[in-house]
């Protein structure tokens, strides 16, 4: 029993890895005012551009990179599209996730059936042998280490710096950023690639180290989660943490079902991370005072300066 | 001296722009997968015929045109209605499912019934199935403001599940080799065909039927007028006694029900059966085709006729040129953003201004 809630707890933490990377992106986004509804689309790109760049025979560190470059040059599409020539952010993002599926399926299929290796589990000295909690929190890979790294990252730059301080003032009240001098669209620019980048690695890890495969729509409605988790986190990193190895959670669930003893039919074990969305959506937003205390407020209406 | 071009406001939204923006989008569709098809080795002339002219150039290209338009303008006409009143559903695909899903446990349950009652209550469970499931996001979104968007995509992703779970238990054959699918639909339980030897059947009917429904809700009727204000103007349409929750309510029933139809055409239709996948993604190609036609049951018809070549186009460049038919969803998401990006003329025009030197 305890080696197999070890072994949930690490599937936990995979599990919820890609959904960090990609809900802190779309934080970053979302920070500055800028709703990108892409993240399905950027994530899958992502994905596919790290596995061609890893089954090519290219190093793991590559595809990681090829992923967020990827993931951000879609970012780019939305972001001309939506901050220069001023298209509704909403629908734009909706044929950005469209045209995402899309395109990966198209690039993808003379990738489908083959398999990478991914990345080495690295287990830390001393904390790694904790009893139950050490076996599950220590002894990941560096991308999972990567993600946490890059969750205190963020929580430092938004609260701790000017950086920070700037994206928040340009998300809120792009008006006054702008009358103080400051180049809101540019800023918009930097923070939907930044996000757009992020979602790519997301959807890098599914790829080649959580998988390791490609599979057509292979991220299965995690953008769509990671879109819902920064409204569930009200917009603070530390809840999207949290948000993330809850579904994370959710989803190893199904595969560690039967080692538990639990008996339900596969098919709705699998409903549950998306159950669950919906669940923790409601209980969010039914209360509007909490949403509209946190969301940024300039959250998907445009801007253009003089 | 330099020029640099630069967005201006229109004191009008231009009309004119409005209609011109979709042909120029499709336009802009087709020189830049005539490119790809270049950079792909292909010749361009002979992909476009492959593409757009081989697909629809008998009879039998014809009703398979006509066969697939049908259920992209169902879904998109109810989707429009929607649209119109800022209520976006974008799970249409969820509630096709659950209405293919409604339909088909009926048609199994009632295997081998003689008369014509099964297919009319099968129409009925669909359109109850899937304007129930997308009552689920109403129901959500009036109560309790949750985001009809991320309510209706998760609520597809489960459906999907569901009738894989359907499928593969209570509803699949016992003769099928343990195929997770359904026995095939008895006589009483499928739409007749048209036109023999083709598969074009009844339920295109129901699509013509809904075209002139949809027109006069959406244009002439007051119902209508009160959505489209309420989508234009949220507190003007509340001052003037415009319920919203009853905008919300209306327009996803309406929509959820008619892609919930659209189900039960597939599965009445050309399927015949309950499969774990009874769509080709029709629920998301139709947003497209939605706002492609402009929000408009005239607009929408064409753009669903575009929307099926597309899918064709796809099917036959898969066999004639070897591409993955995947193509047909990476034109679909170009197609929108084409559209998106010109758009911008309706409410902008570019202006050549002077940057005068030395100045930055």
């Amino acid at each position: 029993m305890l080696d197999h809630t070890t072994a949930l707890l690490a599937a936990t933490m995979a599990a919820g890895t890609p959904l960090v990377y990609a809900a802190l992106g779309e934080l970053i986004t979302e920070k500055s005012g800028v709703v990108n509804l892409g993240v399905e689309g950027m994530m899958l790109v992502g994905a596919i551009a790290a596995f061609a760049t890893v089954a090519s025979g290219n190093s793991l560190l590559a595809g990681v990179i090829a992923g967020g470059l990827a993931g951000m040059l879609l970012a780019l599409v939305f972001a001309v599209l939506t901050l220069t020539l001023m298209a509704n952010q909403y629908a734009t993002g909706l044929a950005l996730s469209i045209f995402g599926i899309g395109l990966s399926a198209f690039v993808g299929k003379a990738w489908l059936g083959m398999t990478v290796t991914g990345f080495q589990k690295v287990s830390i000295p001393l904390l790694s042998s904790i009893p139950v909690l050490g076996g599950a929190l220590f002894q990941q890979d560096m991308m999972v280490y990567g993600s946490i790294a890059l969750f205190a990252l963020i929580s430092l730059v938004l609260y701790k710096t000017k950086t920070g301080l700037l994206l928040r003032a340009v998300g809120e009240s792009p008006d006054s950023a702008h009358a103080i001098g400051y180049p809101v669209v540019r800023i918009r620019y930097l923070a939907t690639l930044a996000g757009g980048a992020l979602c790519g690695v997301g959807g890098a890890y599914l790829s080649i180290v959580y998988t390791p495969m490609w599979v057509e729509n292979m991220v299965a409605g995690r953008g769509w989660i990671a879109l819902a988790l920064t409204v569930f986190a009200t917009w603070r990193p530390a809840r999207i943490l949290l948000g993330a190895y809850l579904f994370g959670g959710m989803t190893s669930l199904q595969f560690h079902a039967q080692g538990l003893g639990i008996a339900i039919s596969p098919y709705l074990l699998s409903m549950l991370p998306y159950l669950a969305t919906i669940v923790v959506l409601v209980v969010i937003s039914r209360n509007p005072q909490t949403i509209r205390l946190h969301a940024p407020a300039s959250l998907g209406k445009p801007f253009r300066p003089n | 001296m330099t020029f640099r071009l630069q967005l201006e406001s229109r004191p009008v939204a231009s009309r004119t722009m409005r209609y011109v923006a979709p042909v120029l989008a499709a336009a802009l569709t087709l020189v830049t997968g005539l490119v790809l098809f270049y950079a792909l080795g292909k010749s361009p002339v002979e992909a476009f015929k492959v593409f757009f002219v081989d697909p629809i150039k008998d009879l039998n290209g014809i009703t398979e045109w006509l066969l697939k338009a049908s259920p992209l303008c169902l879904i998109a006409l109810g989707l429009a209605v929607g649209f119109r009143a800022n209520v976006w559903n974008i799970g249409a695909e969820g509630q096709l499912t659950m209405g293919a899903a409604a339909a088909g446990a009926l048609a199994v349950h009632f295997d081998g019934a003689t008369g014509h009652w099964l297919l009319p209550a099968m129409l009925v469970a669909g359109l109850v199935a899937g304007a129930a499931w997308a009552g689920i996001a109403a129901l959500l979104r009036s109560r309790f403001n949750a985001n009809e968007i991320l309510v209706t995509l998760m609520l597809t992703y489960i459906a999907t599940f569901f009738l894989g779970y359907l499928v593969d238990g209570p509803l699949k054959d016992p003769n099928g080799q343990n195929f997770p699918q359904s026995i095939l639909f008895g006589e009483s339980a499928l739409f007749p065909l048209l036109i023999e030897g083709t598969r074009l059947n009844a339920s295109t009917l129901i699509t013509l039927l809904a075209i002139p429904f949809v027109w006069v809700l959406m244009m002439r009727s007051f119902v209508g007028y009160q959505l489209r204000v309420s989508g234009l103007a949220q507190d003007a349409a509340v001052y003037a006694g415009f319920s919203r929750t009853k905008a919300i309510w209306m327009t996803l029933l309406l929509s959820g029900g008619l892609a919930g139809l659209a189900g039960v055409g597939e599965v009445a239709g050309p399927i015949g059966q309950l499969q774990p996948s009874v769509s080709p993604g029709y629920g998301f190609a139709a947003i497209i085709v939605a706002f492609v036609g402009r929000l408009h049951p005239v607009g929408i018809v064409l753009a669903s006729l575009l929307m099926s070549l597309l899918y064709l186009g796809g099917e036959s460049a898969q066999i004639a040129l070897q591409l993955p038919n995947a193509i047909t969803g990476l034109f679909q998401g170009l197609l929108l953003f084409f559209l998106l990006g010109t758009d911008v003329f309706v409410n902008y025009h570019l202006r050549l201004v002077r940057v005068s030197g030395g100045q930055k």
